[in-house]
């Protein structure tokens, strides 16, 4: 379509700039999860994530030292606003210069850096750009010194404490182990028992066959909400109860209609010659199965074990009712939603930390299987 | 016993068993019950054949049947009865359904969720697809936008949490209207009604990927002969794409289209994780978590509206799959 | 209705890839021009070009006397049939013909009544509200020329139209084209195709392409009885012509080539004294070879390995000379019978044999040698 004669540049130009809006609109809220995540928790708050790498201005507030020299009628006393710890408690790293300052918790930003704030009675307070002051003041300072309020800026902080502490604390190691000791097996077993099925209902004949297809279609449609309530008593009847080997019982029930669905429709695409040679050579359909078809439908078999991993890592309506509630058998997505969502409500950088831990593997498996996903995903849809 | 060590177990034993359970059993048939040799050869290999298919196809049935086809039987018995289930009250769970100011707005609530989501989706996985089909970037536009179909809805809503905050500083949104309007923060999840469609935006944010990369195969599957010729037919590109390409993929943009239509009904985490089902945003699944262990009898007859919303689709599902038989 | 001309046209991909190279060419009005080649000689590159649908990397394409280059396609007044027809499968017959005129704008009344003709021409009138998945490969290829017809184009092309029908169709259709062409006189039409027995019967001029350039321009029988080099030998006439190598023993109006075993082929091609002694490769057609039954003067002579008795008439393939070189074939009227294993001496026409040194005939020597590289045959 390129080769076209007469095409015009400002079409091009147009389709650039409309994908490139759209893919901005897709990718700026994740991208933004990611960067907060780096942040350290005064910055998040204090300024937006894109300006994550500008330096922060905060407002922070110190006392100036006691020591006075006299100075005629008056007092004077010098030293740098930084001396103070409480001062430096509020910069890790070093402190950029100073902007403005004040001595009322209300305005703290009164006069700029570099100028002398007149306090009346004669007091005034200096304070320069690099911390340095002078405060005159007419009463002999008593053992503390004046209060000053100021606004810095901070160099911008990145760290991986908030990482640290998500993955450290609080069982969230634990629910990553969990979410995938639950994803593997519900991964591998449902693909297993479907392929067979997958198989029979794609070359062997026999009478029902077109109604059990049609019938396992159906069930595609059934929503799992539906089927909580029953199953999970029946768990409880039969003593699996609430736990992991219920889980993967259950997400290979989920999960079957449409792994059939897909295996099914890929086997039956392929080459009716290679089958119908290996029957007339006298194979057996357990010999054709394994060494004929299951080779054959690989990729199938690859894209469908990577949806069902995805899909039962991201899972949370399952994990909710068919694990225990006992936080050591959180999976993650149950932990992020109950936990951190609830309680940390406020703690972004840690939300956007945990997030991201959780949407790792994810996104580490899509971004390196794509294909494998997207084949999968186009096996059962497009004619 | 340790997790981990059990997942390993369940693996082997359960790849092993389902292996061995296959083999075992094709064994059985084929050298013991009906051998393939002696007087019966040929009828013996007939039985063999007929009783084959059902071998290959017990195990996955037998899980569809416990784990979907019963509970669908089982919720609808169930929801007839009260919240301890010993006492048998017909209709009753779901009169009450229906005089339930919160049931209603679950409803409509989840009637414009299955509206907008598909409807946004499918438009914008088609300008998608047809958009990055041309362009040289176009694959790596196409993984950013299917990217996040990878993310589980509870990290999605986790990512939107932060673009939809009430802080200027933290919330995209409000940074705007900040800084270029000079409006004031709002919340938005609280903006009564509309904070639906700031929840659907999620769910239309991860599906658009799926509704492009499908589109998009189907759009390459159009002979490209037709396309040329429209071209020496003189057409324009909206022409070539709304007469002559849209027709082309019209069954796949139905497929698209009700697949997501399915999903935004049975979508839970979304709305779970942003509000709860507060403010007005409550849908049907939602709304029957709400009673999912406290009155059974409840959430099953809500379980089962979901599934009778749901059914049309079914039907036609089925349909295609018939067809596609012949 | 339009001429065209192609001046020192090429087509490079990327930079490296020469698929055309030095492509002139002059069409005037009315003629039914074919580019004929093997498959990968670039006929169907060039044709998309002219259409627009390829962009033309060097040289200069005129209808009517304007560059059309950088024209859009839809505005260089040309129409296409495509080899697999690209009928929108979505619009009925009517609306399929009917689409280019609506995205012009044209008055209703002019676009049925156009329909209308054009459907009466191809008998298509009864199908004109069906769809193309209810039509024969037959009936949609009509549909595909009525959609040219409609537009009342300056020139058709035709990209291998008949290539997806079958056999028995095809010659009926040929045949229908023909005289489709002949109710057209004024009209121009470009008919690509790799058959050559297609671009005998319906060109006025042939093109042949090959190796990314054009072997010859003439009209059928000028490539058949007058062919510029050994490729264009080879491409017309089937079974192909006999390449025979040979030695220039005599030069003058009458020339004499000595060839392996004695024989000695005369040719009415004349050499100059400077061509005694040059290697050659004699070219006779099949058809020109008459046996000899006494024991005269040959040109050629050898066993026969296989025979083909087609009743009207008998091909004798002679062992080949060199193992896994072209055998010669020698095509004799009639019926002849059990002559497997029999040693055959041939002869022929003096005016019959073509001289070529170094792939180019001696009767274009002064023409500018061309270099083609696709396998000869």
């Amino acid at each position: 379509m390129e080769n076209i004669a007469g095409k015009k540049p400002a079409l091009i130009w147009a389709k650039n700039i409309a994908m490139a809006a759209m893919v901005l609109i897709w990718v700026i809220p994740t991208f933004g999860l990611l960067v907060s995540s780096f942040r350290d928790r005064d910055q998040i708050s204090a300024t937006g994530w894109w300006q994550a790498m500008l330096p922060v201005e905060l407002t922070a507030r110190a006392r100036t030292g006691t020591e006075a020299t006299p100075d005629g009628p008056l007092f004077r006393v010098e030293g740098n606003i930084f001396d103070d710890e409480e001062a430096r408690s509020y910069f890790s790293g070093t402190p950029g210069d100073i902007s403005a300052f004040g001595t009322r918790g209300a305005e703290p930003t009164t006069y700029p850096a570099g100028t002398t704030g007149d306090l009346g009675d004669g007091e005034t307070l200096t304070v320069n750009a690099d911390g340095s002051y002078v405060w005159i003041t007419p009463e002999k300072p008593g053992s503390r010194g004046q209060r000053v309020y100021f606004a810095a800026e901070s160099p911008p902080k990145l760290t991986l404490d908030n990482y640290r502490t998500v993955l450290s604390g609080d069982n969230m190691g634990r629910a990553f182990l969990n979410t995938l000791i639950v994803a593997v097996p519900a991964t591998f077993i449902p693909i297993l028992v479907a392929a067979f099925a997958a198989y029979s209902l794609a070359w062997m004949e026999f009478p029902i066959r077109g109604l059990l297809i049609a019938g396992i279609v159906g069930l595609l449609v059934v929503p799992i909400q539906l089927a909580l309530v029953p199953v999970l008593n029946l768990h409880n009847d039969i003593g699996v109860g609430q736990s992991f080997v219920g889980i993967w019982l259950a997400h290979t029930g989920f999960g079957m209609p449409l792994a059939v669905y897909l295996l099914r429709n890929y086997m039956a695409g392929l080459p009716r010659d290679i089958i119908e040679c290996a029957r007339v050579d006298g194979a057996t359909d357990f010999q054709i199965f394994t060494k004929i078809i299951l080779p054959l439908s690989l990729p199938a078999l690859a894209s469908f074990a990577i949806f069902q991993f995805l899909w039962t890592w991201n899972d949370l309506l399952v994990a909710k009712v068919f694990l225990p509630s006992a936080d050591e058998a959180k999976v993650m997505t149950v932990k992020i939603a109950d936990d951190l969502l609830g309680s940390r409500g406020g703690d972004w950088g840690i939300l956007a930390a945990a997030a991201f831990v959780s949407i790792a593997v994810p996104l580490g498996v899509f971004f390196s299987l794509q294909r494998f996903l997207v084949r999968g995903l186009l096996a059962g849809s497009v004619k | 016993m340790n997790p981990l060590i059990q997942g390993l177990a369940t693996i082997i034993l359960g790849v092993g068993g389902c292996v061995g359970y296959f083999y075992a059993s094709n064994l059985l048939l084929d050298k013991v019950l009906y051998p393939a040799k002696g007087r019966n050869i040929a009828s013996n290999i007939r039985r063999a054949n007929i009783i084959r298919p059902w071998l290959f196809i017990f195990p996955a049935l037998l899980v569809l049947t416990v784990y979907l086809a019963y509970p669908v039987v089982g919720s609808a018995y169930r929801s007839l009865f009260n919240r301890s289930g010993d006492e048998y009250i017909a209709l009753g769970n779901y009169l009450a359904l229906f005089e339930s100011p919160e049931f209603r707005r679950s409803f409509l609530n989840n009637a414009l969720w299955a509206l907008f989501v598909p409807v946004v989706s499918v438009t914008a996985g088609l300008i998608a697809a047809q958009l990055s089909d041309t362009l040289k970037w176009g694959n790596i536009a196409k993984s950013l936008i299917f990217m996040p179909m990878a993310i589980s809805f509870v990290g999605a809503s986790l990512i939107w949490k932060f673009v939809y905050a009430v802080d200027s500083d933290i919330g995209l949104i409000n940074a705007v209207l900040a800084g270029l309007f000079g409006a004031g923060p709002i919340d938005v999840i609280q903006i009564p009604f509309w904070n639906n469609f700031f929840l659907m935006f999620i769910l239309v944010w991860i599906q658009t990927g799926f509704a492009m990369v499908i589109l998009s195969a189907a759009l390459r599957g159009i002979p490209e002969e037709t396309i040329e010729a429209a071209i020496l037919d003189g057409a324009n590109p909206f022409q070539i794409f709304f007469r002559i390409k849209m027709p082309q993929i019209f069954s796949t943009i139905v497929v698209v289209w009700t697949t997501i239509t399915v999903g935004s009904l049975k979508i839970f985490d979304i709305v779970y994780a942003m509000t709860g089902g507060n403010f007005g945003t409550e849908i049907l699944p939602s709304y029957m978590m709400s009673f999912m262990f406290r009155d059974d009898g409840r959430a099953t007859s809500v379980a089962l509206v979901i599934m009778i919303i749901v059914l049309p689709v079914m039907i036609s599902n089925i349909r295609q799959a018939q067809k596609e038989l012949r | 209705m339009a001429n065209l001309s192609l001046k020192n046209v090429e087509k490079i991909y990327g930079g490296t890839v020469t698929v055309l190279k030095d492509i002139d060419l002059e069409i005037e009005t009315g003629e039914l021009i074919v580019f004929v080649g093997p498959s990968g000689c670039g006929k169907s590159t060039l044709l998309r070009m002219i259409a627009g649908l390829e962009r033309i990397t060097g040289g200069e394409l005129d209808i009517d006397g304007m560059i059309v280059n950088e024209v859009p396609p839809a505005q260089r007044g040309i129409a296409m049939v495509f080899q697999s027809y690209a009928l929108y499968p979505h619009m009925s017959v009517r609306d399929n013909m009917s689409f280019a005129l609506k995205i012009a704008k044209m008055p209703k009344a002019e676009i049925d009544e156009r329909v209308e003709r054009a459907a009466k021409i191809l008998q298509l009138d009864a199908l004109l509200d069906r769809l193309p998945k209810a039509l024969s490969g037959g009936q949609r290829q009509r549909v595909a020329i009525g959609r040219s017809i409609v537009r009342d184009p300056k020139v058709y092309l035709f990209d291998e139209p008949l290539s997806n029908l079958d056999a028995s169709l095809r010659v009926a259709t040929r045949i229908e084209i023909a005289q489709l062409k002949e109710s057209m006189p004024d009209s121009t039409m470009i008919y690509v195709t790799h058959d050559q027995v297609e671009a005998m019967t319906l060109a006025s001029r042939i093109v042949v392409l090959a190796g990314g350039g054009i072997a010859q321009v003439g009209t059928p029988l000028e490539l058949y009885e007058k062919p510029e080099n050994e490729f264009v030998a080879k491409f017309i006439g089937s079974p192909a012509m006999n390449l025979i190598p040979g030695e220039i023993i005599q030069t003058g109006a009458e020339t004499h080539v000595r060839t392996k075993d004695g024989g000695e082929a005369i040719s009415t091609v004349p050499t100059l004294p400077e061509d005694l002694g040059k290697t050659v490769n004699i070219g006779v057609r099949p058809e020109d070879l008459v046996a000899i039954s006494d024991g005269g003067p040959f040109l050629y002579h050898g066993k026969i390995a296989i025979t083909e008795a087609l009743g009207e008439v008998t091909i004798l393939y002679f062992h080949p000379d060199v193992e896994g070189r072209d055998a010669v074939i020698a095509k004799l009227p009639g019926i002849h019978k059990n002559m497997r294993g029999v040693d055959v001496k041939v002869t022929a026409d003096p005016s019959k044999v073509h001289i070529f040194e170094d792939g180019q005939s001696l009767l274009y020597r002064d023409r500018p040698k061309k270099r083609i590289t696709a396998g000869v045959h």
